[in-house]
């Protein structure tokens, strides 16, 4: 590992929500990082945990259900889950900004984009420079541009509620990149909503990630995505990062069987029709399956899934997968 | 892809600064014409905040719209006690001669003080405990907030107020002390329901993520949308503020005589029913009319927040 500390590193992150009933093992141990600069895909089944972990790095868990037992989370070599209210609150915004699924519940009802974008100026400025008015309206309408909506001037004085999904979307990108973040997490973006307007929101993000050199974590079930815009791809099931790998490897050579179930979902124009998909499903929080969480949906189950939890194994240079299916491959000397 | 690249153009406002100003009080006009709009819809709600405006203005101009000014004190005369409605007294004068509808008009006065300074007291403290509570939903601050809240809620209140008021000295400001003291939990209650929904709203989070202080999240981003409700109740409330306040003085704790109040005018004026009915019956029914007033006009209220139907 270089000197540089890397820009995102999570090290053997468990998150438990406790609830009646007993504790949810939601994350179990996660392992992620990114260099800067990066785009890292985070695809896996709903309820797989991907959007705890997000929530987990900016800190915004619900804390009294949420618990996190052992984890680190460094950004840029500081730990985020030690720090105080004022230095998280530096992070949040300027170094980790967030882009949600449902665009219109993102903006508050109450508040013209303009109002609301403001805020965001100014309070992203440099501490102790005030903004006059006039900038503050300049950087408002050069960011819904950036975003390419026609008729700034006009859209600061709209209310979320005139705006259509589309554009409100579009908003939510321009509010999160003004804050010129050097990591954006993407949660599902446009998912919401209709297909066309989601390709274009997706391609005016990866347009702007490109050219501010921004870093990106772009979580989406939609496959077709993480191949054209990431460089690597996390594959995670039921709190676990199975896989890990360079996007085109990963999609040339899926090895843990997880992974290639998801990759066999995908319907093709050429071929049989509708895949079968991984029969089954994310198993219960309150109490997983011993051993590897995958055993009981997987089709090459042994006796040592049932028993023992999966180290990562790296069956290829920068690949990893958590399956003893590779377990005669070396070991990866970062895991225990 | 071409279509983007298009749209994106440069693009820098040409507007001053006098310019844009001017465009947002334009816009704020306009909000304010809808939402009178919306509120005038309805007619009686226009009935409602007429009656209001004018029972405020009677109020607060009584020495020099009523007939007999000197009749709100300390004052006698015997020869005239009793006497039915008539052109000198329009609602007739009471046991020792003074004429009921100055004193009503004056008691007007310590009601409408009541219910507004209640009113002023009880809302940002309740207000601010809910939205504390209900942020921090499930900390030890939403703890103690929300059990003090119900051991308030828990006490009868007019029980409770009855109690503060004996203990205490019985005069208007105590009497306004003690109802506060009985309603803040109310306002708190309402608010932390509102605040423990609109903190998982993700435009909370968003601003959580940008970077956003617990103060601007609190004041900015979960206040503005508990308003609507907020104001709904106050138009509403003040009505029963002043029913709390006229049953206080009703039992002797709130104004004392010879200070004109509605609810001592009533207790006296029990005495002489059905006979001399008058002296009850005119100050009850200027109750009923303020009542009526503030419920109108809380109906409109709420009209005015309501989304609109297309």
């Amino acid at each position: 590992m270089s000197s540089v500390p890397l820009l995102l590193d999570i090290k053997n992150l468990h998150v438990h929500f406790i609830v009646y009933g007993g504790r949810l093992r939601v994350l179990d141990g996660i392992n992620f990082y990114m260099h800067d600069g990066e785009k890292v895909g985070l695809v896996g089944e709903t309820g797989c945990g991907k959007t705890t972990t997000m929530k987990t790095i900016l800190r915004v868990l619900p804390m009294p259900p949420a618990h996190i037992p052992q984890g680190e989370i460094f950004f840029k070599g500081r730990d985020i889950l030690k720090m105080n209210n004022t230095s998280l609150q530096q992070v949040r915004g300027r170094g980790i900004a967030m882009i949600f699924q449902d665009p219109t519940a993102a903006l508050n009802p109450v508040f013209n984009i303009g109002e609301q974008m403001g805020a965001v100026i100014k309070h992203s400025a440099i501490r102790g420079k005030r903004s006059s008015h006039q900038e503050v309206h300049q950087q408002a309408i050069s960011s819904l541009q950036e975003v390419a909506l026609a008729d700034p001037e006009r859209l600061l004085r709209s209310y979320p509620i005139q705006l259509s999904g589309g554009m409100r979307q579009r908003v939510c990108i321009g509010m999160a990149l003004s804050t010129r973040p050097e990591l954006l997490i993407a949660d599902e973006p446009g998912t919401s909503l209709d297909v066309t307007i989601q390709d274009q929101v997706l391609r005016l993000i990866r347009t702007l990630v490109e050219e501010k050199n921004t870093s990106i974590i772009l979580i989406t079930h939609t496959l077709g995505i993480v191949r054209e815009l990431t460089d690597r791809v996390y594959v995670m099931y039921a709190g676990n990062m199975v896989e890990v790998a360079p996007t085109k490897k990963l999609f040339a050579n899926p090895r843990h069987p997880y992974t290639q179930g998801l990759l066999s979902t995908v319907p093709r124009l050429t071929g049989g029709g509708i895949a079968s998909g991984i029969p089954g499903r994310i198993p219960d929080y309150l109490n997983p399956p011993a051993g590897c969480r995958f055993h009981p949906r997987c089709t090459y189950v042994m006796d040592i899934c049932r028993a023992q939890k999966p180290a990562l194994f790296r069956p290829d240079q920068d690949h990893e997968v958590a399956c003893f299916l590779y377990q005669d491959q070396p070991k990866d000397a970062t895991t225990p | 892809m071409t279509e983007q690249v298009n749209l994106r153009r440069d693009y820098s406002s040409k507007l001053t600064i006098q310019q844009i100003k001017q465009m947002e009080r334009e816009s704020r006009r306009q909000n304010l014409g809808r939402s009178w709009y919306k509120f005038s819809r309805n007619p009686l709600s226009v009935v409602g905040i007429a009656m209001v405006l004018i029972l405020v203005l009677l109020a607060i101009f009584a020495p020099y719209v009523t007939p007999y000014p000197k009749h709100a004190q300390a004052f006698t005369d015997f020869a005239n006690a009793k006497l039915p409605p008539s052109w000198q007294h329009l609602f007739g004068t009471d046991q020792i001669g003074r004429d009921i509808l100055t004193r009503s008009i004056f008691g007007l006065r310590s009601s409408l003080l009541m219910g507004v300074v209640v009113l002023v007291l009880v809302v940002p403290i309740g207000v601010l405990l809910g939205l504390l509570a209900g942020y921090f939903q499930g900390t030890w601050i939403d703890t103690i907030i929300m059990r003090i809240t119900d051991i308030f809620l828990s006490v009868p209140p007019l029980i409770l107020a009855l109690a503060i008021a004996s203990v205490l000295e019985p005069n208007l400001w105590n009497g306004m002390m003690a109802v506060s003291l009985m309603w803040w939990p109310w306002y708190t209650r309402l608010v932390y329901g509102l605040g423990v929904a609109l903190r998982n709203e993700y435009f909370v989070t968003s601003a959580e993520v940008t970077g956003a202080s617990t103060a601007h999240i609190l004041f900015r981003e979960i206040l503005p949308n508990t308003i609507s409700p907020i104001l709904t109740k106050m138009s509403l409330d003040v009505a029963w503020v002043i029913i709390i306040g006229s049953m206080l003085s009703f039992v002797g704790l709130g104004v004392q005589p010879p200070e004109p109040s509605l609810g001592t005018m009533i207790a006296d004026g029990a005495r002489y029913l059905p006979d001399q009915w008058w002296i009850a019956v005119f100050p009850a029914l200027v109750i009923v009319i303020v009542v009526l007033g503030f419920n109108l006009l809380g109906d409109g209220v709420r009209d005015m927040f309501a989304a609109e139907e297309i």
